[in-house]
């Protein structure tokens, strides 16, 4: 067993009414409770159900009630804590209740979907919540019975003394009342019942038969329906003209605040007609508006005479550059994308004399609350946050922004509002993953050693567009990486692996170039390099060597790397978000042109909570990163996205994807995250496949408005 | 304004709209059948897929005055219990991530299997492809499609 381990008393402060019902109830469809037994209804289960901590309550019905405190929107959270504390609570899964928390402070750290960081910050402290109910339950039964709780067990929903079993249902009103022990015993991964098993999705039934669950499906009698028409990037509003638009039937108002043109109305509908009758005049703000032209000449002129900052500098570059035998130099550019999540961003915010209430989809409600608190003049405990399920985020609703504008108009029109963002909203309203643009030197001895490597990267209100510290750092003797921005009034965010989303495939293809130039194999390559980070490390390494070269040698043997005949394979590995991914692409020539077959994907993020959750985020990550490096760009004139919806805003469809092959590496260590991780690798698999069968090196994304790839279609492998 | 009847998931509705309100918003803003969704608003993704005398049919672009008698069926209206082999397959092969796109995607997939309850890969491919899934769940969506298909068999 594991040693005792203290209990973090914030996070188990008890619970002294007991949880309320909701909405927003998971539950285990295909599990459902026999019908030869009692029928137990779902309110009654949450009515009823003590609270044990912040986590779970359990009912006298004998069912369990789990609060998943982070938003879900996607990245399966909502069924993997439940899991988790489900585990150490030794319950039957049948009988768990999920529930989503809402924003609480007090109870919960982190209520936070970002930078995959849930699983590693409360694995931890979700196994303390369902093992502190267990023992309080072992120590009500052994009150009960008159024995030590040493004599006692658990198993599914049991205490068992000799041939004797109580209920967890009918201890839980003892056990509520007992002691919360300072220090509880985790169980061992050999005995784990629930994780590592695949636990189907506790929203299946509810997402399959059309019931309420996002932001979207959130209506109040009552409320009035607000959309806004926003200003280009580094324009201002000079004149509105909202007269056709008022006299669409169903507008009740337009308003202005901030430079945004907000219609009023009861429904929609009316709202998106209205949208397109408004004649408003803008004007510049100050200097030019910016179109891709212009960021294409930015990027050449601060990467040829920008002053870079240094992020990391190891050894004597300038020496090592000009002792070298062979120098290679490349660049690699991306564009900006929107996010995109299916559901477009909307919020519903209601603010009253006393306080705000605010309903609807945020990867971070705290933040929400922050900003509702200060446009209001309230302290934030008077701000309510409920999240509903996200229909996608991919770091879009990290931000507030669209929160903000729900709040203003609620508290401008005194009355419940809910905003809704069309999808030429969604595309033209920012926060986009900022374009960048790389360029990377590598120095080779007369012996094929890399003895040299620059990065040196332009972003876009990128902030540091490097990651310093991470492969092939530590492994080079000379090395120096730099970073510039260019501030632009077109807004940037975090876009799912936020910098490594395109960083990993510029320089995993840059890798590939050195191997060629250095005529060594990729993998041999990759493996050299981090022999060398192992035996003689250069500078701070930020990457566990050991787990990096596990993966890579994984994926080189589950592709049988080198070793086919008739397809072209591409390697690609890459450290993120405290997880280890290595993909095989395999692409061949069919009529002259290179078409994609299949990807492998190696994958060590520690323990597998939810096999199929993970499955799921390594395939659903690699498609995304394969999808927006092939297909979707995603321009600018005069400070608009060119792109106003799907049908030039280009997603990836069902018969673009190849076979995807999936594996994990089984190694006990406390799990890591799994949202980001599988896509920074994925671009780069590809493009050094595509090199490998058709040698066209694809430097920039989307690779298929490239010259390079123009007459092929490496979709459709069929 | 006008009056308009329809026929949805079995039950006469009559809602007072302008003629050009999409199907859609008819569904969501004055019926509450939320589980058809709102994504791209010009018939590009599939979201809002619903069945029109049981052929997919991208609601967001369907004026509520061009429906006049058709049956209307909505993913509240799919099956009595949530049970069609189609919402069956999409929870034994746990398709959905954010969920967001799969009523669209299982209204599309059923229409699919009703028209042509054996569908080849290509078939699938080609019956599915016009619908969007941010997340990529492309390929739990072929493996519940054949295994729905294998179901109704």
């Amino acid at each position: 067993m594991n040693k005792g381990l203290k209990t973090n008393r914030r996070d188990f402060l008890k619970i002294a009414a007991t949880a309320g019902g909701g909405l927003l109830i998971g539950f285990n469809w295909s599990s459902c409770d026999s019908p030869k037994m009692k029928v137990v209804s779902e309110e009654e289960i949450m009515n009823s159900a003590l609270g044990f901590n912040s986590y779970l309550s359990i009912s006298p019905t004998d069912h369990v009630v789990i609060y998943s405190p982070n938003p879900e929107l996607g990245q399966n959270i909502k069924t993997s804590f439940p899991m988790i504390v489900a585990e150490e609570l030794d319950v039957d899964w049948s009988k768990v209740r999920v529930k989503q928390a809402f924003l609480d402070t007090e109870k919960y750290d982190r209520q936070v979907t970002g930078g995959s960081g849930a699983m590693p910050h409360s694995w931890e402290r979700l196994r303390k919540a369902g093992a502190t109910a267990r023992q309080m339950l072992l120590q009500a039964a052994a009150n009960r019975l008159g024995v030590p709780v040493a004599d006692l067990r658990t198993e599914n929903g049991h205490v068992i003394h000799g041939s004797e079993k109580l209920t967890y249902g009918d201890l839980a009103n003892d056990a509520a009342l007992v002691p919360v022990p300072e220090e509880v015993t985790l169980k061992n991964r050999k005995d784990f019942k629930i994780i590592g098993t695949p636990i189907k999705n506790v929203d299946n039934r509810a997402m399959f038969t059309g019931q309420p669950l996002y932001g979207l499906d959130f209506y109040r009698e009552g409320m009035v329906h607000a959309m806004i028409q926003r200003p280009p990037f580094g324009m201002k509003i000079k004149s509105v003209d909202a007269a056709a638009a008022k006299e669409v039937k169903g507008v009740k108002d337009v308003v202005t605040f901030k430079d945004n043109v907000a219609i009023i109305g009861e429904s929609t509908w009316p709202l998106m007609k209205a949208k397109k009758r408004l004649k408003i005049q803008y004007e510049p703000i100050d200097g030019q508006l910016e179109s891709s032209e212009f960021h294409n000449r930015i990027f050449d002129e601060m990467l040829n005479t920008g002053k870079g900052e240094v992020k990391r500098e190891d050894g004597n570059v300038n020496a090592a550059f000009r002792s070298a035998a062979k120098v290679i130099k490349s660049e690699y550019q991306c564009p900006f994308l929107s996010h995109s999540p299916m559901e477009p961003m909307n919020f519903f915010a209601h603010v009253k004399a006393d306080g705000v209430e605010l309903i609807g989809p945020t990867q971070t409600p705290d933040r929400a609350r922050n900003a509702a608190a200060e446009i209001c003049g309230f302290s934030p405990d008077k701000v309510t946050v409920e999240m509903t399920r996200l229909g996608g985020g991919f770091g879009r609703r990290l931000r507030a922004d669209f929160v903000e504008e729900a709040v203003e108009l609620s508290k401008m029109l005194k009355a419940p509002v809910k905003l809704t963002w069309s999808r030429e909203d969604d595309l033209t309203g920012g926060a986009y993953r900022p374009a960048v643009k790389y360029r990377f030197e590598a120095a080779l001895d007369s012996d094929n050693n890399l003895i040299g490597y620059k990065l040196r990267g332009v972003g876009i209100n990128a902030g540091n567009c490097t990651r310093e510290n991470n492969f092939p750092s530590g492994s080079v003797d000379n090395l120096l990486v730099e970073s510039l921005e260019y501030k632009s009034p077109i807004t940037t965010n975090a876009w799912r692996a936020p910098i490594t989303n395109f960083l990993a495939f510029a320089e995993q293809s840059f890798l590939d170039e050195v191997a060629e130039a250095a005529g060594k194999d990729p993998v041999a390559l990759r493996l050299e390099l981090l022999d060398r980070a192992k035996k003689n490390p250069v500078g701070e390494i930020h990457y566990d060597v050991d787990r990096m070269r596990t993966v890579v040698e994984t994926a080189a043997e589950k592709s049988g790397w080198g070793k086919k005949s008739g397809v072209s394979q591409g390697f690609s590995v890459y450290f993120s978000h405290r997880s280890y991914v290595a993909q095989v692409a395999e692409a061949r020539m069919v009529n002259g042109a290179p078409k994609l077959d299949k990807i492998y994907a190696v994958t060590d993020c520690g323990i597998v909570v939810n096999p199929t959750g993970a499955d799921q985020q390594v395939r659903g990550g690699m498609v995304d990163g394969m999808g927006h490096a092939m297909y979707t760009n995603m321009t600018f004139t005069d400070g608009i996205a060119d792109q106003k919806n799907f049908d030039t805003y280009r997603l990836i469809k069902m018969n673009e994807i190849p076979e995807i092959e999936t594996h994990f590496i089984d190694n006990g260590i406390d799990p890591t995250g799994l949202g980001e991780p599988a896509l920074p690798p994925t671009g780069g698999a590809i493009a050094n496949a595509i090199y490998k069968a058709s040698g066209k090196r694809v430097r920039n994304q989307p690779f298929m408005e490239q010259e390079e790839m123009k007459n092929v279609n490496l979709g459709d492998p069929a | 304004m006008a009056n308009y009847k329809l026929q949805i998931n079995g039950t006469n509705y009559e809602v007072d709209v302008e003629e050009d309100t999409p199907l859609l918003w008819v569904l969501r803003d004055n019926l509450g059948l939320v589980g058809t969704k709102y994504s791209c608003g010009v018939a590009q993704c599939g979201a809002c897929t619903v069945h029109v005398n049981g052929d997919a049919v991208r609601s967001c672009v369907l004026p509520v005055s061009a429906v006049k008698e058709d049956k209307i069926t909505t993913i509240e209206g799919l099956s009595e219990n949530g049970d069609h082999p189609v919402q069956q397959a999409w929870e034994e092969v746990d398709v959905a991530q954010c969920g967001y796109c799969q009523a669209g995607q299982i209204m599309t997939a059923a229409a699919l299997l009703k028209k042509n309850p054996s569908p080849s890969d290509e078939e699938i491919i080609t019956g599915m492809n016009a619908n969007i899934c941010r997340c990529g769940t492309y390929h739990r969506i072929k493996e519940a499609v054949k295994l729905a298909s294998a179901k109704t068999k």
